[in-house]
């Protein structure tokens, strides 16, 4: 069954890298719904979140298919209900719509929506939500003379990871470890979720 | 560059001098005991062949006809050598030749490093002549691949090329190199060799549960079932794996890109795998109980239908590329890891076994094969003579000895089926991409890189004619390669399948050869074609005691087909034998 994963990926910052993660997507027809490269909390680390639309077993196999890739360091893949996540709107309204339709402005102080520039005849909007949210105040904007609308990507935090510095220490070490540990873990549970 | 914490530290020379990228790039290779480089020169690439002209007495190079040529003995060279090849291609078009020859090296893991020159940097992305955007080209069909534009980056790119290149899964590198870096004076102070790369873990960490339990699991079965690729090779772990299936007693069957890591006549080398495989192998994966793959993919000429495959059997799968673990076949037990490393920790924990009536249901097949297809192959009542019988009597006169190169189709699945290998490293082939045009050049490479042995290309009469110009390479270097043309006046596997599933509507298979003889002896290669079978034996002979390179064209029967065969969509026990 298909569902939304978000795809966590560590990576050295190389030109062309977008390319070399992004074609893994397009070669087997897979759509990327959002993509998002940023900083990460390690110095000198990338972080990608891609969000897709599969099964876990093509997930799974995409995932370590990236993660082969020379200059990424790690990827994770998790369901919503394993992230945090957020996505951040823009709606540009013109302003003597919001002056004259209190409709308007109760919409947008509901939706939690916070004016970034007010100008004569515009005014910049900004929520910070859920697709959900984001896509029900575009809605209900519509009628009301919407400018423009603008998403960001997704940004996501996984709830269980404990942070990227751990990792990257056990990959300084020139030695790749062959490590013979005994852990007893379920088969499942592959390199791909040892957080 | 991205810092990377590099240690152990071997530097070749602490001299600090001045000198340009383009002969940095020659102390690289120097540095990395490269010894030969396939390559044609061209614009955005020639201050680096300037550089070359004065380290000719240090480094060969061998002037291609073609790029594909040379990314093609490149391979062939790493094949036979077990070494990385090199290659040498200018900017545009020579490196867009390039482009197959990468994705066969990508596919079967083949471990190069290949080098273009690029236009000036302030030219990128201009259009400028002879521009092409190499890095993005060939992004898809390289394991890393990289830009230069500045000559201080050149002696640590490249030993990150040759690490990366060798390392764990061995695949192709390129590196790009804008003109201005190769002309580009810097301050040089010797060779730092790649032994770490943060980002990249080369071999995935060995669990011990795993090893125990794959063992554990192989003691307990009584149909157990051993498949191997070019991983044991790749891994130089052939005395191991010998050792683990003669402990175990059990038998094996290799995948094309397998064949060779254990000798033909070893006794529990039961055959190949495969859609022209051999008949005990294909059903009987069906009926074991353990199936242990060993540094093999699964790819789907070995599979056939996957919901067909090995279901009643329990996988226990060693790869030292995580990603091909579950992907095609789901494995009860993975066992990440180099199966120069793991397999001596199974065959630790492994009985000493026997399975003899299990290994004679391999024998019985085989006889049931014999009489079906291969007596026939090797004894044919018809005038014409059979690919199989002339790879039969290049067996007696090699004995097992030669490199066999081949290219791709009819005489490619004969070939595999009946040369018989005594080593390693022996059979060259293009399996995963299937190549056409591949063995001749290959086989130049393969002479370079196994310099003491007799390499024989076997090539059709349709994959000759793609990359003939290499003859040219033969001739002016006088590599010592014998061309044998298996010529069946037909694109002979496209043919069959023609005849097997479109009712014989023969779609442009029918392909005109030139007199090849006369071609090769235009070129100074001498040549032979015969027809009659009273003349093979005398004829294969002199083609391989002749002193130099020959070239022998061999008619055979012009709709032959291969058998056995699984035909696509199809499981393996749904082999046909004829």
């Amino acid at each position: 069954m298909k569902q939304e994963f978000t795809i966590t990926i560590y990576t050295e910052n190389q030109v062309g890298l977008l390319n070399r993660i992004a074609i893994i997507f397009s070669r087997r027809k897979i759509n990327i719904e959002s993509l998002n490269t940023s900083p990460s909390e390690v110095e000198g680390i990338h972080r990608f979140t891609i969000v897709i639309d599969e099964t876990e077993e093509v997930v799974r196999k995409v995932v370590r298919q990236i993660e082969k890739q020379v200059d990424v360091l790690k990827a994770y893949f998790n369901t919503n209900d394993e992230i945090i996540w957020q996505e951040l709107a823009l709606y540009k309204v013109p302003t003597d719509t919001i002056a004259e339709k209190a409709k308007v402005e109760r919409l947008l102080r509901a939706y939690g929506a916070r004016a970034v520039v007010i100008r004569k005849d515009y005014t910049i909007f900004e929520t910070t939500g859920q697709r959900e949210e984001t896509d029900t105040l575009l809605n209900v904007l519509g009628p009301f003379g919407l400018i423009e609308f603008v998403r960001s990507a997704r940004v996501a935090i996984i709830k269980d990871s404990k942070g990227f510095y751990e990792k990257l220490k056990e990959f300084e070490q020139s030695k790749p470890v062959t490590r013979i540990d005994s852990i007893n873990r379920s088969r499942i549970e592959e390199e791909t979720i040892d957080l | 560059m991205q810092t990377e914490s590099i240690q152990d530290q071997k530097t070749t020379d602490q001299e600090s001098i001045d000198i340009t990228g383009s002969e940095a790039v020659l102390k690289a290779l120097i540095a990395e005991n490269v010894d030969i480089i396939f390559g044609y020169p061209g614009g955005a690439i020639m201050p680096i062949y300037d550089a070359l002209y004065d380290y000719n007495d240090k480094l060969e190079h061998i002037l291609v006809r073609h790029e594909q040529g040379g990314i093609h003995a490149g391979q062939g060279y790493a094949r036979s050598s077990g070494k990385v090849g090199v290659v040498f291609a200018t900017s545009g078009p020579g490196a867009t030749n390039l482009v197959t020859g990468l994705a066969d090296a990508m596919i079967d893991s083949t471990p190069l490093v290949c080098i273009t020159g690029q236009v000036f940097a302030h030219l990128l992305g201009t259009d400028a002549f002879q521009e092409t955007d190499v890095i993005n080209i060939t992004t898809p069909v390289t394991k890393w691949n990289h830009q230069i534009t500045d000559a201080n980056e050149i002696p640590s790119v490249l030993a990150k090329a040759f690490y990366i290149a060798k390392s764990g899964r061995p695949g192709p590198v390129l590196i790009d190199i804008s003109k201005n870096a190769q002309i580009q004076k810097f301050n040089y102070t010797g060779y730092t060799y790649c032994n770490h790369i943060r980002s990249y873990r080369p071999k995935p960490n060995i669990r011990k549960e795993y090893i125990e339990a794959a063992a554990e699991m192989i003691n307990k079965a009584e149909r157990p079932f051993v498949i191997f690729g070019q991983g044991v090779i790749l891994g130089e772990a052939e005395a191991e794996f010998k050792a683990f299936i003669e402990k175990g007693g059990l038998p094996a069957a290799w995948t094309i890109l397998g064949l060779s890591a254990l000798e033909t006549d070893h006794p529990l080398n039961v055959g190949m795998l495969g859609m022209h495989g051999n008949y005990g192998p294909n059903v009987l994966t069906n009926e074991c109980d353990v199936l242990i793959a060993v540094g093999m993919r699964f790819d789907d000429r070995v599979t056939g239908r996957l919901d067909r495959y090995a279901k009643q059997a329990k996988v226990i799968h060693l790869d030292i590329d995580p990603s091909e673990i579950d992907k095609n076949i789901k494995a009860d037990i993975p066992v990440w890891g180099d199966c120069k490393e793991t397999l001596p920790m199974i065959t630790e924990l492994i009985d000493l076994k026997q399975h003899d009536s299990w290994t004679n249901k391999f024998k019985d097949c085989n006889e049931k094969e014999i009489e079906a297809v291969i007596y026939d192959e090797m004894h044919p009542t018809s005038e014409h003579m059979t690919m199989g019988e002339v790879i039969d009597q290049l067996n007696e006169i090699t004995k097992g000895n030669a490199i066999i190169v081949t290219d791709v189709g009819q005489h490619q699945m004969v070939a595999c089926r009946y040369a018989k290998f005594n080593q390693s490293k022996s059979n060259i082939t293009s399996g995963g991409l299937g190549t056409m045009g591949f063995a001749l050049p290959a086989a130049i490479g393969a002479k370079y890189g196994a310099p003491e042995r007799t390499v024989v290309a076997i090539i059709g009469d349709g994959g000759i004619q793609m990359t003939i110009q290499e003859l040219g390479t033969i001739m002016q270097n006088n590599v010592n390669v014998k061309i044998l043309i298996l010529n069946n006046r037909f694109l002979g596997m496209v043919r069959q399948w023609q005849q097997l599933f479109n009712d014989k509507r023969y779609s442009f298979v029918n392909i005109e050869s030139p007199d090849y003889v006369a071609v090769a002896k235009g070129y100074r290669i001498e040549g032979n074609s015969i027809s009659k079978r009273e003349d093979l034996k005398q004829s294969l002979t002199k083609m391989i005691e002749h002193n130099g390179a020959y070239l022998l064209e061999v008619f055979v029967g012009k709709e032959n087909n291969v058998f056995p065969m699984v035909p696509q969509g199809c499981g393996v026990s749904e082999i046909r034998l004829k």
